[in-house]
């Protein structure tokens, strides 16, 4: 709609469409204010020049009526864009269950993405168009900042947590991935692309890659691998909650707070479990910070995710 | 001027009295002196080198980013825009006018002798030169590498660059601010002038009371930043690792904490100079004085409530993004009131585009323009889209170098003739003006456009397909290189062969300008008795009344 400008990004998804409208409206105003002061400055600056004759009678040095009209309009006209923009901030930043779902890793500098299905990639994530696609993502290092300026989103990756944002693509084509936060030597090549593809040609796609095991499976392994499966299996005699189901749900924790079960909760549960111990059951759970990488993490929170919605592990 | 034989009393004579430039010859009165004046021109010298250094790697920046591969080492460019930004902003922006014009004009334009603690004025002095050369040995062991906020754990656990250097240094030139400050504090609270009331009081000095507030209150929080980031970088100890339960974003809220304030610590000194140049070259008073006034404190205030909004994307809480998004919108609106009330100043006056007032002019269109798209930047959900991009680095420039920076040069002009004792060579001055507006414009806009498009700052290399705006952002930094340089030559000129000045040339109506140029050492032969609001201009009878109650005939 707007690409006749010179400057104009592309648009490509849902999220991109609305922030366009609320960008013009802003130019508008924006437009609006510079002409009203470059006009009124050089209007009086032609006019009342040393050299005119015109009237300097009647000069105004201050009046109320002025001043408060001017900062009503102005508060008036800011508000409607804070109303605006925060309302979509909430929309933008609050993850819908997504239709599809992938994990991202940043370090530096390289963005690592692996599927539910386990095809994995580097510096590029190949996504269906017209679904909702939720990202969660890890940083390794530093921060990086995960950004598709084509689908006009952006969020930090702060190391210690995970972070999610979502989009939905309109359009198929390829489409820059950047990293926007500096994150060392070789920030500026920190880059790659989003390939957004139809329903058919991503399933195909998928098939390619030659994977024999899904993220939920090759978690599965380190759950038990790590003895993890000792105490949280089905058969344990050790007094621990069990993670059948355990995603989406609220948890009561020792210390009275309650959590949303998300993956930032299981991150934070595996790699500092005694600051997250569940209500009812003792801190015996040993800190698993520093045994495992981001990707590793994320795979382990990818079989407990399944462990909820066997469908989920299908996919 | 004509005057009438009645107020020719009122001029000052010559005096018998050597200025302050004069009065004593030997160095140690230089670097010993406690006399603000010459303590501010030691400040100008400082920070005028200081402007240099970080313009050169400005200069640098733009030569790599001609082309899309870049001319510069991947590292080198980085170690460069990170000592331009600690450089520019701690070195050049933060003191720029409230020590060197503040400095010089404060006690000038109260009424009074000196500062209230001249030692501790000069002691600023060193401090400042301290952590100067502590960033000199930073950058020529081959500069930080972490961007000009050092992020955590970039800083601390993985940047091989001097950052503990550089934070050293902006750690000790924090000390520098707070000395200078506090004595702007007592000064203006203390050795006002008879009859200098708080509502008489010009709108330059204003400026300088509400940064010296901001300063003051967040200035010490650096200090503790950098002293933290030291701790953890050369004993890690656990504060912002995650490794060891600490908490990046504690950082950046922290360094926020700060920083934001201290943007309008760059900016509001300089809206008090282009308060006082629009009145002087409109003659007429300043439109809605108490209302200037009353912005400048509440933006002073209001800066220490809106920190979060450089972390919207960063991994706040959206209710936290929601409220400082609001707290944002809020700040704008006193600075709409000022923009509006100058542009309401030029209406019946009688307007001299003298060099002073073109360079506020200049200010007060890239002002507006850095306002207008900090609306977009305050705006949730379009900052998620140009957050960490051009869009950002346009915007922040057009306010602290396209506002203040031509702010600082407007006050040069107009007060250099009281600081030295001569006129400057007006058709270059004129020339310089506008060659910076140009420049400044061909370097900036380009940004924001880069920004939108999704140009990721602090980045050495970029896409083929964003040569030409690069190009056009670097050709125009070349003529602001032109620009900025431009006075060096004619303002030293005119230290010998320009024109001798008149105490009062702009025919403006502040106590600075009813001593002699240069002024005596002691600033006035008498206690100056004041008895009238500043900015008596009358444009209609061509005439001007000065604070202390003289009337003037143009």
């Amino acid at each position: 709609m707007y690409n006749w400008i010179p400057f104009w990004p592309d648009t490509a998804a849902i999220n991109a469409d609305a922030v366009n409208s609320l960008f013009v409206a802003e130019l508008g105003l924006a437009g609006l204010i510079m002409v009203t002061v470059v006009g009124m400055m050089l209007a009086f600056c032609v006019r009342y020049r040393r050299g005119s004759d015109a009237s300097r009678a009647g000069l105004v040095t201050k009046t109320w009526h002025f001043e408060i009209a001017w900062t009503t309009a102005t508060l008036g006209a800011f508000l409607m864009l804070f109303v605006w923009g925060a309302e979509m901030y909430v929309w933008l930043f609050q993850s819908p269950r997504g239709d599809e779902e992938v994990y991202v890793v940043g370090k530096q500098w390289m963005w690592k993405v692996e599927h539910p299905g386990g095809q994995r990639e580097i510096d590029a994530l190949h996504v269906p168009v017209g679904k909702t696609i939720r990202v969660v993502m890890a940083a390794e290092d530093v921060i990086h900042s995960f950004f598709v300026p084509a689908f006009r989103i952006k969020h930090d990756v702060v190391p210690g947590t995970l972070e999610t944002i979502w989009f939905k693509a309109t359009k198929t084509g390829t489409f820059r991935l950047e990293c926007t936060q500096y994150c060392g030597v070789q920030h500026a090549t920190m880059q790659g692309e989003v390939v957004v593809m139809d329903g058919a040609d991503y399933g195909r796609w998928l098939t390619q890659q030659g994977v024999h095991e899904s993220l939920a499976q090759q978690g599965e392994q380190l759950f038990r691998a790590h003895g993890c499966s000792g105490c949280h299996g089905e058969n344990s005699t050790v007094h621990a909650p069990s993670l059948v189901g355990l995603y989406g749900t609220s948890v009561h924790l020792q210390d009275g707070s309650v959590r949303v079960a998300d993956e930032a909760y299981i991150r934070d549960c595996i790699l500092n479990p005694r600051s997250f111990t569940v209500a009812g059951y003792p801190p015996i759970m040993p800190n698993f910070s520093g045994q495992l990488g981001e990707d590793e993490v994320l795979k382990i929170i990818s079989y407990i995710k399944s462990l909820g919605t066997k469908q989920e592990s299908v996919r | 001027m004509s005057v009438t034989t009645a107020e020719r009393a009122a001029l000052p004579h010559p005096t018998a009295e050597p200025s302050f430039l004069t009065s004593e010859n030997t160095v140690s009165s230089w670097l010993l002196t406690r006399d603000h004046k010459r303590i501010a021109l030691l400040f100008f010298a400082s920070i005028t080198f200081f402007f240099f250094i970080g313009g050169i790697a400005a200069t640098l920046m733009r030569l790599n980013l001609a082309t899309p591969g870049g001319l510069l080492q991947p590292a080198v460019y980085n170690r460069m825009f990170t000592m331009h930004g600690v450089i520019m902003v701690w070195f050049f922006l933060i003191p720029s006018i409230p020590a060197t014009f503040g400095n010089f004009f404060i006690p000038l334009m109260i009424g009074a002798r000196d500062l209230a603690f001249p030692r501790v004025n000069l002691l600023s002095w060193y401090v400042f030169n301290l952590s100067g050369l502590v960033v000199l040995y930073s950058l020529i062991m081959g500069g930080a590498d972490t961007g000009w906020t050092f992020y955590p754990p970039l800083s601390t656990d993985y940047a091989t660059g001097y950052v503990l250097a550089a934070a050293l240094a902006v750690f000790i030139n924090g000390f520098s601010s707070i000395m200078t400050s506090l004595n702007f504090v007592v000064t203006i609270h203390r050795l006002r002038a008879p009859g200098m009331t708080w509502m008489r009081l010009p709108l330059f000095v204003w400026g300088i009371y509400a940064v010296s507030v901001v300063m003051l209150t967040a200035t010490p929080v650096l200090a503790m930043d950098t002293f933290l980031l030291a701790v953890e970088r050369f004993l890690g100890i656990g504060l912002f690792d995650v490794h060891h339960g600490g908490d990046p974003l504690l950082w950046q809220h922290m360094f926020w904490f700060y920083s934001h304030p201290a943007v309008y610590i760059m900016i509001l000194p300089a809206m008090g100079v282009v308060s006082e140049l629009i009145p002087t070259f409109a003659r007429r008073p300043v439109f809605g004085y108490a209302g200037m006034v009353l912005a400048l404190m509440s933006i002073a205030i209001l800066s220490f409530f809106v920190w979060a909004h450089h972390m919207f994307v960063a991994g706040i809480s959206i209710y936290a993004g929601v409220v400082f998004s609001l707290m944002t919108f809020f700040v704008a609106v006193p600075s709409a009131i000022k923009v509006f009330n100058w542009t309401v100043s030029l209406h019946k006056g009688k307007i001299a585009f003298d060099a002073p007032m073109l360079y506020a002019l200049g200010f007060v269109l890239l002002f507006t323009l850095g306002g207008v798209t900090g609306l977009m930047l305050a705006t949730l959900s379009v900052d998620v889209h140009v957050h960490g991009t051009y869009f950002v680095i346009a915007h922040f420039h057009y306010i602290m170098v396209g506002a203040t920076v031509s702010a600082y040069f407007g006050a040069l002009h107009y007060w250099w003739p009281k600081i030295t004792g001569r006129m400057y060579p007006e058709s270059w001055a004129r020339f310089a003006a506008i060659l910076t507006y140009v420049g400044f414009n061909f370097t900036f806009f380009p940004q924001f456009i880069l920004g939108y498009l999704g140009m990721p700052r602090r980045s050495y290399t970029y896409i083929p397909d964003w040569q030409s705006w690069n190009m056009l952002s670097s050709a125009g930094a070349s003529i602001l290189a032109v620009a900025y340089t431009l006075p060096l030559f004619y303002l030293a000129w005119s230290l010998f062969w320009g024109r001798k000045a008149p105490p009062n040339p702009w025919r403006a109506t502040g106590l600075e300008w009813t001593t002699t140029s240069p002024p005596p050492k002691h600033n006035f032969p008498r206690t100056p008795v004041v008895t009238l609001g500043p900015y008596s201009y009358d444009p209609e009878r061509d005439t001007f009344v000065s604070q202390e109650g003289t009337n003037y005939a143009e």
